[in-house]
């Protein structure tokens, strides 16, 4: 029980900050239907239906600026607008789920501490799409986390907001959780279809995207978990003011998974705009570093995005302040920026070997690859071992000029973004940490001990490198 | 892998079976397939023989086949006995940044066994997997449908105990 008070005491630390997703997740017995009813739940459902048509719905969602909050960042109320209604076939919408992004743990604190706000969402989102069977896709590891949610839903529904003429409006919804089953690849909308339908999550080429040809062929629209949850707010409220939220179009607030060697790891409810320095150095946030090792480097959005080294992550390359923002962190593009994507924040402190997380990350893609593009399940294949024998002390002066190609060679070139999101930590390594590698390959015996960082930080070895000549 | 037996669902299961396969419209129960994998796991000891999967085949009314493509794909599916406490360490990034493996290595040398192998009394494995979605509680495992974080020698110490005590919840039903 001990754990269990710990637990909760870092996720009550973790949560000073409540903004619009988080700001009731600290009440006592909020899981629970009666508690979350009583604290305002289900507003939105009673507002949307009663008050609003589904198109009005829809102008909110595109108002607020709402991007999608699983890495695309793609405009929510525009995929919405996108959904084929002319066809006259069911429509269904898919909660995406799945979260699998090295780095990211957003969704689950969500869903298991305040299970109702996604089911919420999920009706408000239906009734504004037209659809009347959902989903909700989650990855087959939060088992305990998808029983949550069956229980909250069945309790949504004996309180007359599932089922068959919702609120006395005639809307029907019914809304069910499918379980996944471990594949990283079902996070990406149409090997979650095709998943869901039972089969390998293969994804299929598109178009026809699924808006038109989804779930059994029918239109379907795909969002995450943080971006459905953020709707009831928006129709609560309204689109304007979500908007007045962030800056530029980084619109509203931003989960944030942070981890690696900071103090306070955990989920955080940020306003989008806010500074990375803030971020990483309030206490309000991550506190600081762990110990007193000096920052290394930063992954700001998942495993899939470009690292960034010190001097990049708290300026841009230009000099200004880098923000939380989809804009600020991309800027100066792969050269010297990288992406929010699902806000996975990763910090690293000198004891990180560079390489070794490289690798790590390559098995990862290799694992998970789906096998059916040959650039990414061979080339994800060759990076791990290219990566191992360099980061094991076997590697040969002409494998980071191997790498650089294998990884060239599979971005672009495949049906889905995994062959990209493989690609990207390999090139970013290397262009910000060329030396580190070159150092495990001029010094193996320097590297066989995995710890190696720990006792020499590569700062204090780095004069090597630049002595050795080719 | 064939066992040679014959399988079939408890009453209770087959409830949960039947309440599943109504999720879906009318000639779409395929989709009910990987929920009833993991029905079929749980209650057939933790992995999936061939007579398995052609029972829940069977059940779907589908192929053989279109179970066994299916089975092969997703990794939380066992296509070999495993044992009966399969210690499952995330090993990816920042769970290292955490010093996961470090803790794999406490955690295989107290069992005396290598990454992937079962003890001698079938009651141990330990795997290392990939992100497990808890980055910011790590170092962790998951132990059935059930994550344990925060992991320490001394806490992988006590579920070991806890396991051979018998004290250990695998499913949640």
């Amino acid at each position: 029980m001990l754990i269990v008070e710990l637990i909760k005491l870092r996720y009550t630390i973790n949560n000073m900050s409540q903004k619009i997703l988080l700001d009731k997740i600290n009440v006592p017995g909020i899981r629970t239907y009666e508690v979350y009813r009583q604290n305002g739940g289900y507003a939105s459902v009673e507002k949307a239906i009663k008050k609003m048509t589904p198109d009005e719905v829809v102008e909110e969602v595109k108002t607020s600026g709402l991007r999608g909050r699983g890495g695309a960042g793609f405009p929510a109320g525009m995929k919405w607008s996108f959904i084929d209604k002319k066809s006259g076939k069911p429509r269904h919408l898919v909660c995406n789920a799945d979260e699998s992004e090295p780095g990211t743990f957003k969704d689950r604190f969500l869903m298991e501490y305040i299970p109702h706000l996604l089911i919420e969402g999920m009706i408000t989102s239906s009734y504004a799409l037209g659809a009347n069977l959902s989903y909700i896709y989650i990855r087959g590891e939060y088992m305990w986390v998808y029983k949550i949610l069956e229980r909250a839903i069945a309790e949504a529904k004996a309180a007359g907001w599932l089922g068959k003429n919702i609120l006395g409006s005639g809307y029907d919804l019914e809304l069910y959780v499918q379980i996944g089953a471990g594949a990283y690849i079902c996070g990406e909308e149409t090997a979650l279809i095709e998943s869901l339908e039972g089969k390998r999550g293969n994804p299929r080429i598109k178009p026809p995207f699924p808006a038109v040809s989804g779930l059994w062929a029918n239109p379907t629209v795909v969002n995450n978990v943080e971006t459905i949850a953020a709707v009831p707010w928006i129709v609560n409220n309204s689109g304007a003011d979500y908007a007045a939220i962030g800056i530029g179009r980084s619109t509203g607030t931003k989960l944030i998974s942070a981890s690696g060697n900071i103090k306070n790891q955990g989920v955080f409810e940020i306003d989008l705009g806010l500074s990375v320095y803030e971020f990483m150095n309030s206490d309000e946030y991550c506190g600081g570093m762990q110990t007193d090792r000096p920052l290394k480097a930063l992954v700001p959005g998942g495993s899939s995005v470009p690292i960034l080294p010190a001097h990049l992550i708290y300026k841009t390359a230009a000099g200004e302040d880098r923000l939380m923002t989809y804009e600020s962190l991309s800027d100066g593009g792969f050269a010297t920026g990288s992406m929010l994507g699902s806000g996975g924040f990763i910090v690293y402190d000198d004891r990180a070997c560079i390489v070794r997380n490289t690798w790590n990350f390559s098995r990862f893609y290799h694992h998970e690859s789906c096998g059916q593009c040959t650039p990414c399940r061979e080339g994800t294949g060759w990076l791990e071992k290219v990566l191992h024998r360099i980061e094991n002390g076997h590697g040969r002066e002409e494998d980071i000029e191997l790498l650089w190609s294998i990884q060239a060679k599979i971005e672009g070139n495949t049906i889905c973004p995994l062959g990209d999101a493989a690609s990207w930590p390999v090139a970013a390594a290397i262009r910000h940490f060329r030396d580190e590698f070159e150092y495990h390959i001029r010094f193996p015996e320097k590297v066989k001990n995995r710890d190696h960082f720990v006792h020499e930080p590569f700062e204090k070895v780095k004069h090597l490198v630049t002595k050795q000549p080719v | 892998m064939s066992d040679n037996k014959t399988y079939q669902f408890s009453e209770e299961t087959m409830a949960t079976a039947q309440r599943i396969i109504r999720r879906y419209p009318e000639g779409k129960h395929k989709s009910a397939l990987i929920p009833l994998l993991h029905l079929a796991q749980a209650e057939f000891d933790g992995w999936l023989s061939s007579d398995v999967m052609d029972y829940v085949a069977s059940i779907l009314e589908i192929k053989p086949i279109e179970v066994y493509e299916v089975v092969s794909f997703y990794t939380m599916y066992n296509q070999r006995p495993i044992g009966k406490y399969m210690f499952e360490f995330c090993q990816t990034s920042p769970c290292c940044l955490n010093g996961v493996e470090d803790l794999m290595d406490y955690t295989c040398e107290k069992l005396g066994v290598g990454i992937g192998e079962t003890t001698p009394d079938g009651l141990f494995e330990v795997r290392g997997v990939e992100c497990l979605g808890a980055c910011g509680y790590a170092p962790m495992m998951q132990l059935g449908d059930f994550y344990k974080e925060h992991l320490t020698k001394e806490k992988v110490d006590q579920i070991i105990a806890d396991c051979r005590a018998n004290k250990i919840t695998l499913h949640d039903k």
